[in-house]
């Protein structure tokens, strides 16, 4: 499929096709329909704010990396920084005959940024994509149902962003006061 | 003469499969009409297995819309994850499925253990097994109690609730508590197996299979719980996988999914036991799946106990691993270990993993990102009863209330698991 998978990954469980948002629905159609990846185990949106400043053990010097600063033992590795903020990966598998021969389809996304909903391809993404919209703010364009499904209606924010406060907040009731 | 007008039967005969419903494909929405009424069941109530919310709409006692809805036992354990290093990690992991607690705590072990590439002993991998099949007939005794109690037959719940002790005894006398053990860990198990366990578990292996027999007696032939059962809640194969159900609920449909086969990981390639599946996919399917799927975990757990190798029960890695406790008074190294790794804990290098393994209730996945810290940078769990319950409002529409409540008791939902 000629421009629509930009990167391939070999990964330590299972590759990782990395696809352009737009073409989602496309690649997943074919996954589906060509290559037997009927089953959909998890939509798992990843938010990389600030991923890798806090690796102990490196801490950026004049000279590069302080591999013997405290807490490192010598073996932190910064990870390579991610092209935009939001991952969205939808871990897929071949049940039926044979191995499951899983395969993982990420998306990268800028906040705000629509993905298209796979819920046309596999119906059990229906509440996988409306926990991540819930909790991790990634709008699925095209979702039939697009609602909160595990915090209240009412509430605000998405609490597993990385920048949603840990402590200290003031707690959200319904019609509190 | 009576003119009371009856409400409409089901329109569906039985045995024919449910339809993914257009829209959502987890609600289902009512038609126009009067004399609908809207009613709330839960989120306490006693038959939707803790706090399960069910918005139906109902035409005399015919379900005709279903909305579910989830979320009230969310305790953010995904993000709590994130917080915490990756050796406190252990004891959030069994909270989630209170009742197949060790197959949580396999997955999240498992998913770390392939993240920072350790290799576990075999006499490990060889426990860690036999636990984990205790731990399903654990959860399916559990589920089996509990729909009996729905179902009004009250002493099949004592019947199950009385094995299910003596399940819990043997966790006890391994791991020290009765649940939420803590007892895989990375690298193997926490401890060796205790004096006195092989005769114990050979006891029980010798009890089980006959006292499966006697709930077989008392329900599978049994015209009230057939009637109740049979044609509940059908789903084709086709639906089932693209409406994402795995484990039982699956093989029901006649599916032989099974990651102990399919992805297989501990002991379970060496391991002779028979995949159980059903037929057609109703919930009396389900309910054989999983009592005769016992048959098959003592048979596994009889099989690890003839042939348990011997050997080192934990990996040596002292990067990753606790010294032995006896060691922190003689050496040096081994208290900077432990120190380090407690107050510290390890760093793992960058890289994600999606460790599934079969839990009772299906596919329970983990899926982990590190960003090369001593914390998880993403924690995500794929729950079966997260999954499983979206297939509640297909399953119960055009059917009695009473109906709709095996459906939910049949697909086996743990709330704390699919809320996390």
């Amino acid at each position: 499929m000629p421009g629509s998978v930009v990167g391939h990954e070999k990964g330590i469980d299972m590759p990782t096709l990395t696809v352009k948002p737009e073409k989602l629905i496309e690649v997943c159609t074919y996954l589906r329909d060509q290559q037997g990846k009927n089953f959909l185990s998890a939509v798992s949106a990843v938010d990389h704010d600030g991923y890798g400043d806090a690796v102990a053990g490196y801490f950026g010097t004049e000279r590069g990396r302080d591999l013997n600063a405290p807490g490192s033992w010598g073996a932190a590795q910064t990870p390579e920084q991610p092209p935009k903020r939001f991952a969205v990966r939808y871990h897929l598998a071949h049940v039926g005959d044979g191995p499951t021969d899983r395969v993982r389809v990420q998306v990268w996304l800028d906040d705000g940024q629509e993905v298209p909903s796979v819920v046309p391809v596999w119906p059990t993404a229906d509440w996988h994509e409306r926990e991540q919209y819930d909790l991790m703010g990634v709008v699925f364009a095209g979702h039939p149902n697009l609602r909160r499904l595990i915090m209240p209606n009412d509430w605000d924010g998405h609490p597993l962003r990385k920048d949603y406060p840990i402590g200290g907040e003031p707690v959200q009731f319904t019609d509190a006061e | 003469m009576s003119t009371v007008e009856h409400p409409p039967a089901p329109v569906e005969p039985l045995f024919t499969p449910a339809q993914i419903p257009p829209g959502a494909p987890s609600k289902v929405d009512p038609p126009a009409g009067e004399d609908l009424i809207t009613v709330n069941f839960g989120p306490n109530h006693p038959s939707t297995h803790g706090v399960l919310r069910l918005i139906v709409t109902l035409d005399g006692e015919v379900v005709v819309g279903l909305d579910a809805d989830i979320g009230y036992v969310h305790t953010g354990f995904e993000k709590n994850f994130e917080q915490k290093t990756y050796w406190k990690g252990i004891t959030y992991a069994p909270r989630m499925d209170y009742v197949a607690f060790f197959a949580n705590e396999l997955a999240y072990v498992g998913a770390v253990e392939k993240l920072i590439g350790i290799e576990v002993p075999e006499r490990a991998q060889w426990i860690r097994t036999l636990f984990a099949e205790l731990n399903r007939i654990h959860s399916h005794l559990v589920y089996l109690g509990t729909s009996g109690v729905e179902m009004g037959a009250m002493s099949v719940f004592f019947y199950c609730l009385r094995e299910r002790d003596y399940v819990l005894d043997l966790f006890e006398m391994a791991t020290g508590v009765r649940m939420h053990d803590r007892y895989p860990q990375f690298g193997g198990v926490a401890e060796d197996l205790p004096k006195g366990f092989y005769a114990e578990c050979r006891k029980f292996c010798e009890m089980m299979p006959r006292r499966i027999d006697e709930y077989l007696d008392l329900l599978a032939g049994n015209p009230v719980w057939k009637s109740r059962y049979q044609g509940i809640g059908t789903i084709s194969k086709e639906d089932a996988i693209a409406m994402g159900l795995s484990g039982p609920n699956l093989r029901a449909t006649g599916v032989p999914y099974d990651l102990r086969r399919t992805d297989p990981y501990l002991a379970y390639p060496e391991l002779d036991f028979d995949v159980v599946v059903g037929e057609r996919g109703d919930a009396y399917d389900r309910f054989l799946c999983r009592t005769k799927e016992m048959y098959e975990s003592v048979r596994i757990i009889e099989q690890c106990l003839d042939r348990m190798p011997s050997g080192p029960v934990m990996a040596t890695d002292r990067k990753y691993v606790l010294p032995p406790r006896a060691e922190l008074h003689t050496s040096m190294e081994s208290l900077i270990h432990h120190f380090k790794l407690v107050t510290e804990g390890f760093r793992v290098a960058p890289g994600q993993v999606y460790y599934p393994v079969e839990s009772p209730r299906g596919e329970f996945g983990c899926y982990l990102v590190s960003d090369g810290g001593p914390k998880p940078w993403r924690a995500h769990f794929r729950a079966p009863s997260f999954v499983s319950l979206q297939v509640t409002a297909m399953m119960s529409v055009n059917r009695y209330v009473g109906d709709m409540i095996v459906v939910v008791g049949s697909l086996d939902g743990v709330m704390g698991e699919a809320d996390r």
